[in-house]
């Protein structure tokens, strides 16, 4: 809780230097364009959120979004199925393709990070092969899609708005019902769990089945968002934002920690840092430094909190450096 | 010409437990010395000290007549003394050489550090020789036997120079020809003058062995054996024979023969040289398991709840079989496993109180899957209320807890239902006597209300005290079955050392 709030007071700075340093006339259109953003990245912060809390990983969500876009734009260009029913096909993808990354790790017994170690490399390539690296001209079979979801409601994106309906979903299941009681037992102490009747192979699957299915969802966001696909590009380094996302938000890759108000804190925080540097024009390419420096100081700022270490004790350990240094 | 090693009146207290009192031990040139003992009578403890991984709180220490302090496993091997611990310290991904020479390699390149290879594979080479393993130093060590591994960890002690060689159960995971190349080896190094000072719960191979037994009991000496009065039932009587005290609350049922069993288990095996399981248990008794650590007890208590694979054999609750394949299927069937470690599978430690006591319940405390906080919080009070769970709240964390206090919340975990079978691990292992008498009665009552318990056990007091029957394992298979009028500590440790039942 203390956590929580305490990167909610740093959400709230970063939110009231944007207003700063933009022009008021600005404050409603760049509200507008950050909620999107947030809402899109949300999503799969979520996903990755709920298997870190079961001592999970994965690094295949970028890869995922792409594939499920790409297959998307194949399904309704090539095989002329209407939307909802693709829709529906990409989502049994998602689904599916976290089912297989769930039995590689409990059945077959392989690292989670090997597994999806794997997916990052082979979905990106799956997608390219099946776009031929071509941009699939989607924006006309999409068109009303795209109006919808580029629409606002009360000044904020409707990709926020759904993000909320999924915030609300994925808060009752990961602390209301037995089965988020379980991701959590599970992710402290997996023996624990087994020695007490719990199915954790079926959790364990059942965390990259929601992991995969809500990369899925993104996926389907991004092309109603940006009405094209590029398989070098869409999706790029999405896992690393989801993952970032929730580490910000306070789950603990060890598993057995975490909240799905932090993950979206978190979220929102990687997105604001990104939305300040493009307006302090700095270069494009320093936006990853900022980002990981921010991370690494949010993991040192927790690490101290853990151990309770206080500023007279960082004052002492920099006096005695200070004393080496000076004989 | 003094004594190569000497240890005079030795103690050292752990928190709550005097591990060692006024003990004393000598070792002489060329002498194999065999410290025997139950479970926790300080073997362990004593080596430790010999070898300086521990210290004494009191005693000396003399090595050729001169004390000396030990107080670094360094200082120890400088003085000849080295000790192998059961569980073999090798660096598998290394070779024989790399292993013997870990950490003194030879060097050449100054402060480059190099390594000799040629030099320190022919150093190893000498060494192994002298031990006829047959393995050539360049053989990486995970590919050995563990019987060849073993050999390799006396080539690192040999090549400390070592005088007094310290074996832990050297041969708890021995086949037979590797125990009797291993002794062969051993008594070659007895005639160059080496010292061995060897700890083991296998009296046969203690006959065989040894120049000379030294028995521990309760932390204190119980008498030395020498030659001819190294026999089985000798050693046997001098590490046992206390006094019951009068803590176990048990009421004994009247007649339970002719009542058909809750439990019958029959022919369960979880490894494949195993001959199978057999027993049964009477509703309302309490049948206590006795063996050696490693003798299969605990896995039996895993399979038996679905943790391990069953290879063969069926299970019958209330003469209906069931397949026990998963932890759930053992639940419904109302047999529950109050597991041997707590913190790693008992509880979970950074969880509260009430979370681990709700987490085997989760299904009949939530409604449409949403867990029902009130219904929680009540059950949970309840429990530790029945229970005697001394903690602050519900909410406490469970690491903060007193060992006892962490047992009584894994019983309060799983005994809001009454179980049909009931196994327990080391039920009260490293808890204090309070909640120890606590723990008996609560067994007690359980056996009242028509459970089946089966008690396994280190403890033999804790064995004779409770249980109405005793089941003795030894090295996978049931070595016997006493009854309450046949039971003895000498009878149940004869058994659980490898000796023939009485027919």
């Amino acid at each position: 809780m203390k956590k929580v709030l305490g990167i909610f007071a740093f959400l709230c700075l970063l939110y009231l230097l944007i207003l700063i340093a933009t022009d008021p006339e600005a404050w409603g259109s760049n509200n507008f364009n950050l909620s999107k953003r947030i809402g899109v990245y949300g999503i799969s912060c979520l996903g990755v959120g709920l298997l870190i809390v079961t001592g999970g990983v994965d690094l295949s969500i970028g890869s995922v979004i792409c594939f499920c876009a790409a297959t998307f734009c194949w399904l309704v260009l090539d095989c002329k199925l209407p939307i909802p029913l693709a829709i529906f096909a990409i989502l049994l993808l998602g689904a599916g393709i976290g089912a297989l990354n769930g039995v590689l790790v409990t059945y077959v017994g392989l690292q989670a990070f090997v597994v999806t170690l794997c997916g990052l490399f082979a979905y990106r390539g799956a997608a390219r092969w099946m776009t031929n690296d071509d941009i699939p001209r989607i924006a006309p079979a999409v068109a009303s899609w795209s109006a919808f979801c580029n629409d606002s409601f009360l000044g904020v994106s409707v990709f926020a708005w759904m993000l909320l309906g999924f915030f609300a979903m994925a808060t009752v299941f990961l602390h209301f019902t037995i089965h988020g009681r379980y991701f959590f037992a599970i992710g402290n102490n997996e023996r624990a769990a087994h020695y007490s009747g719990i199915n954790v192979n079926f959790y364990k699957i059942l965390a990259y089945v929601l992991c995969s299915l809500f990369a899925a969802i993104g996926a389907l966001m991004e092309v109603f968002w940006i009405s094209s696909v590029q398989a070098s590009s869409t999706g790029n380094f999405m896992e690393l934002y989801a993952i970032a996302g929730a580490v910000l938000g306070g789950c603990s890759l060890r598993g057995g920690d975490g909240t799905t108000t932090g993950m979206i804190i978190g979220t929102a925080i990687l997105c604001l840092l990104r939305n300040l540097i493009q307006m302090a024009e700095i270069k494009d390419y320093l936006e990853p430094v900022v980002i990981g420096g921010a991370l690494l100081l949010c993991a040192i700022l927790d690490e101290m909190l853990r151990r309770g270490i206080s500023w007279s004790d960082i004052s002492l350990f920099l006096r005695q450096l200070f004393r080496k240094q000076t004989p | 010409m003094a004594s190569l090693l000497r240890a005079v009146n030795i103690s050292k207290a752990f928190p709550g437990v005097q591990a060692l009192a006024d003990v004393n031990l000598h070792v002489e040139r060329g002498e194999v010395v065999a410290v025997v003992g139950e479970n926790g009578a300080g073997k362990s403890t004593l080596m430790k000290i010999l070898a300086g991984v521990t210290t004494a709180d009191s005693g000396m220490l003399e090595v050729d007549g001169r004390p000396v302090a030990l107080r670094s496993v360094t200082e120890a091997e400088h003085l000849g003394i080295v000790l192998i611990h059961q569980e073999l310290n090798l660096a598998g991904n290394l070779d024989i050489a790399g292993n013997i020479f870990l950490g003194r390699e030879p060097t050449w390149g100054g402060v480059l550090g190099l390594i000799d290879h040629s030099r320190m594979h022919d150093d190893a080479a000498h060494i192994t020789g002298r031990l006829g393993l047959l393995a050539s130093p360049y053989a990486v060590v995970d590919t050995l036997s563990i019987g060849q591994q073993q050999l390799v960890e006396i080539a690192r002690a040999l090549s400390l120079q070592s005088r007094l060689l310290i074996l832990d159960e050297p041969t708890s995971s021995l086949t037979e020809s590797e125990t009797a190349l291993l002794f062969r080896v051993l008594s070659e190094l007895t005639e160059q003058g080496i010292s061995i000072l060897y700890i083991s719960h296998r009296l046969k191979e203690v006959e065989i062995i040894a120049d000379r037994v030294v028995v521990l009991r309760d932390g204190k000496n119980a008498g030395d054996l020498v030659g001819d009065e190294i026999m089985h039932h000798a050693i046997v009587q001098r590490m046992v024979g206390r006094e019951l005290k009068q803590f176990f609350q048990r009421h004994r049922p009247e007649a339970i023969a002719g009542v058909h069993p809750v439990v019958s288990v029959r022919g369960v095996r979880w490894a494949e040289q195993q001959k199978g399981i057999d027993f049964t248990i009477a509703p309302g008794e309490i049948v206590g398991m006795a063996g050696l650590m490693g003798s299969g007890r605990t896995e039996l208590a895993e399979t038996l709840f679905g943790v391990r694979r069953m290879v063969s054999g069926a299970v019958a609750i209330d003469g209906v079989t069931i397949p026990i394949r998963t932890p759930a299927d053992a639940i419904n069937a109302g047999i529950f496993l109050i597991p041997e470690d707590r913190r790693v599978q008992g509880l979970i430690l950074v969880d509260t109180v009430k979370d681990n006591i709700s987490l085997t319940q989760l299904s009949s405390l939530s409604r449409f899957g949403i867990v029902q906080g009130s219904q929680e919080d009540e059950l949970a009070q309840a429990m530790c209320q029945q229970f005697n769970v001394r903690t602050p709240s519900t909410s406490q964390t469970v690491a903060n807890l007193s060992g006892g206090n962490q047992q009584k919340v894994v019983l309060a975990k799983w005994l809001s239902r009454t179980p049909r079978l009931l196994i327990m691990d080391e039920p009260t292992r490293g808890i204090d006597v309070g909640a120890k008498s606590e723990i008996y009665a609560l067994m007690d009552d359980l056996a009242e209300k028509g459970a089946a318990i089966l008690m396994i056990s280190s403890d033999l007091e804790e064995i004779l005290g409770m249980s109405d029957r005793v089941l003795v394992m030894h090295d996978g298979d049931l070595a016997g079955q006493l009854r309450r009028n046949e039971l003895s500590e000498q009878v149940i440790m004869h058994l659980a050392t490898g000796g023939a039942a009485k027919t």
